[in-house]
């Protein structure tokens, strides 16, 4: 069971894991085998095989274009692949509408958060609990069926509302929240559901350097709690910072796999973002004028 | 200037028949458009399915007006299958597209010549009620009522069945509205893909809301069918749609009462207007238009009116202002 490995064994399940990719993980809770995804005549997504290791926090990284917030609608059920197979727990995955995908455990966050500006934040948090008996229409015109389902969520949601500081906007519109804000409440009413695998699509992305690292310390908290997290990412120290194994796609295909550390210092990564003759030499005058440049810009 | 029959009259259409027609049109709409999200445009097809379905089915297949009234009810449902088997699926837009046409489809079929064996064509059909005035409790001839609100007998009956009704379905948008099932269409409104990645099926909640205010739809006319004992197809143009919305959109969407409040204001104005306009033109203040142009130049105010009220009160008279401010955002 997940939730039965210790902290550090998240880390000690990638060890000694060749560096390539594709490779088969330990225990394995998402495998994708042969996806293919085009556009026109554009392959967005094409990667032989991908497993995601159980309770472990995955960065899947690429350049701007690479595939991956496509890989993620594939993989939730947003999008359909033009052929390939992916399984989740070893059950079948493939051509599960989206809102199946979620009951199963796989919830996702999107790019652009969605909150639902008008409702207030706890009836965002509520929304997420799956399996409402108030749900059903004709339950629903009877409250009795249903209160005490809705006081438990209720509770859970306060719950995490308190753990996500959000508590003192509980009662707001979610439309008033702050971006960052809404990232974390995005990220809350996901955990609603009680996932097993939580995906996160740039999670960070908008976000100030101090909520970074509440966000950053929420992440942990997931894997803690023996969740898996696959997340997007284009900060590099976050993605070093908190990535148990970093996955890396350029121009759709999986490229490299490995430890943040190895990773980055991967030849074949370092090409894939910045080109293969970005380390010509720069003279002192270059890089200073560079730098003026950049605190023109930030002021 | 008479006075007296101004806000008599006023009043009256305040709490009148065609306020009790509108409010059901529009409480369907608000389930559409302002919990759910879906652009009906077609709402006034809803009321002509369910208004031919009773009418047809006692006048043209001689069965017992209950049975009518369930058939009606049933038209609105296979009306809504219709429209959004194919449709929900898509961006809101098609809905909208659909709608608007499928209203119009309608319109035409019930008044074409080849079918008016069936739906008498563009005469329509009359006398299918006589069932629901039989009910009337009233005696015939006397009045009933208190102050200015007097009405006459079947009136009195219709009046009594149309709020009865409107209250009904207030209740049940208002059981549904704070149940975790409406929840999940508000969420659906806000943004689909969120409510999908929360495991919840939103073509099936767009479908049952798509389904609900239909019925609601055909409900309200099958009350004006009943109450006036006729049907006739080019009462059910386009206009009574957007006068849905106008009604809809005056007293505030996503509300439980806008609907109903808006119906009754809405045809207050007009009312106000028609008769201030009327005396005005028959006692020679106003030179420049006929007693017949007046009837169309309320319509004019009535809009000016709700113009002015998008501009000062977007949210209409009993939206909720912090709601609106967020769109602005």
């Amino acid at each position: 069971m997940p939730g039965d490995l210790p902290l550090s064994s998240a880390a000690a399940s990638f060890e000694g894991l060749a560096q390539e990719p594709g490779v088969p993980k330990r225990d394995s809770v998402l495998v994708v085998d042969k996806v293919t995804r085009t556009f026109g005549g554009l392959a967005a997504v094409d990667v032989d095989h991908l497993e995601i290791q159980r309770g472990g926090i995955t960065g899947l990284i690429g350049p701007n274009g690479a595939g991956k917030t496509t890989l993620f609608n594939l993989m939730t059920g947003f999008d359909r692949p033009d052929t390939g197979s992916w399984s989740y727990n070893g059950g079948s995955l493939s051509g599960v509408p989206a809102h199946l995908v979620a009951r199963r455990g796989v919830v996702r966050t999107f790019q652009l958060t969605k909150a639902l500006a008008k409702l207030s934040v706890i009836e965002n948090m509520k929304l997420g609990a799956t399996k409402q008996r108030g749900e059903k229409f004709l339950r629903a015109l009877v409250p009795p069926t249903w209160r005490p389902q809705e006081i438990d969520i209720e509770a859970r949601a306060d719950d995490l509302l308190v753990r996500f500081k959000l508590d003192t906007k509980r009662d707001d519109y979610a439309g008033e929240l702050s971006g960052g804000q809404r990232k974390l409440l995005e990220m809350a009413r996901a955990l609603m559901s009680q996932p097993e695998v939580v995906m996160l699509d740039e999670p960070m992305a908008g976000v100030n350097p101090a909520l970074t690292q509440s966000l950053l310390g929420h992440v942990k908290d997931l894997r803690a709690e023996g969740m898996t997290v696959v997340f997007v990412e284009h900060d590099m120290d976050v993605v070093r910072d908190i990535s148990d194994w970093v996955v890396v796609m350029a121009a759709g295909k999986i490229i490299a796999e490995g430890p943040p550390d190895q990773i980055m210092a991967n030849r074949q990564v370092i090409d894939a973002y910045l080109g293969a003759h970005h380390d010509a030499a720069l003279t002192i005058e270059d890089e200073d004028r560079q730098l003026a440049d950049d605190k023109g810009t930030a002021s | 200037m008479d006075f007296n029959s101004i806000v008599t009259n006023g009043l009256q259409a305040f709490v009148g028949l065609d306020a009790v027609y509108f409010a059901l049109l529009a409480i369907g709409l608000n389930i559409h458009f302002g919990y759910a999200g879906l652009l009906n445009f077609g709402q006034v097809g809803f009321a002509a399915v369910g208004a031919y379905g009773v009418a047809m089915s006692v006048t043209t297949f001689h069965l017992p007006f209950a049975v009518g009234v369930a058939i009606g009810l049933l038209a609105g449902v296979a009306l809504a299958l219709l429209l959004g088997l194919p449709t929900l699926r898509l961006r809101a837009d098609y809905l909208a597209i659909a709608t608007i046409a499928a209203s119009e489809i309608l319109r035409l079929c019930f008044r074409s010549v080849a079918l008016s064996k069936w739906t008498g064509g563009s005469d329509g059909l009359n006398q299918f009620a006589n069932t629901f005035a039989n009910l009337n409790p009233f005696t015939p001839g006397a009045k009933y009522g208190f102050g200015p609100f007097v009405f006459s007998a079947p009136d009195t009956w219709s009046l009594l069945v149309g709020w009865t009704l409107v209250g009904l379905c207030v209740l049940l948008v208002f059981l549904l509205m704070r149940s975790p099932w409406g929840r999940v269409l508000k969420a659906i409104r806000e943004d689909e893909d969120a409510a999908r990645s929360l495991g919840k099926n939103v073509y099936w909640y767009k479908m049952q809301a798509l389904i609900l205010g239909g019925v609601i739809g055909s409900l309200g006319g099958m009350f004006d069918a009943a109450q006036t004992q006729s049907v006739q197809p080019d009462n059910y143009g386009t206009t009574i749609t957007f006068f849905a919305y106008a009604v809809l959109i005056l007293g505030g969407a996503a509300r439980v009462l806008g609907p109903v409040l808006g119906a009754m204001i809405f045809w207050f104005l007009l009312s106000i207007t028609e008769t201030v306009l009327g005396q005005l033109v028959s006692n020679g203040y106003i030179t420049f238009i006929t007693s017949s142009q007046a009837g169309k130049v309320r319509f004019m105010l009535v809009g000016l009116g709700l113009i002015l009220l998008m501009v000062f009160r977007p949210q209409g008279i009993f939206g909720n202002r912090r709601e609106i401010a967020l769109d602005a955002r």
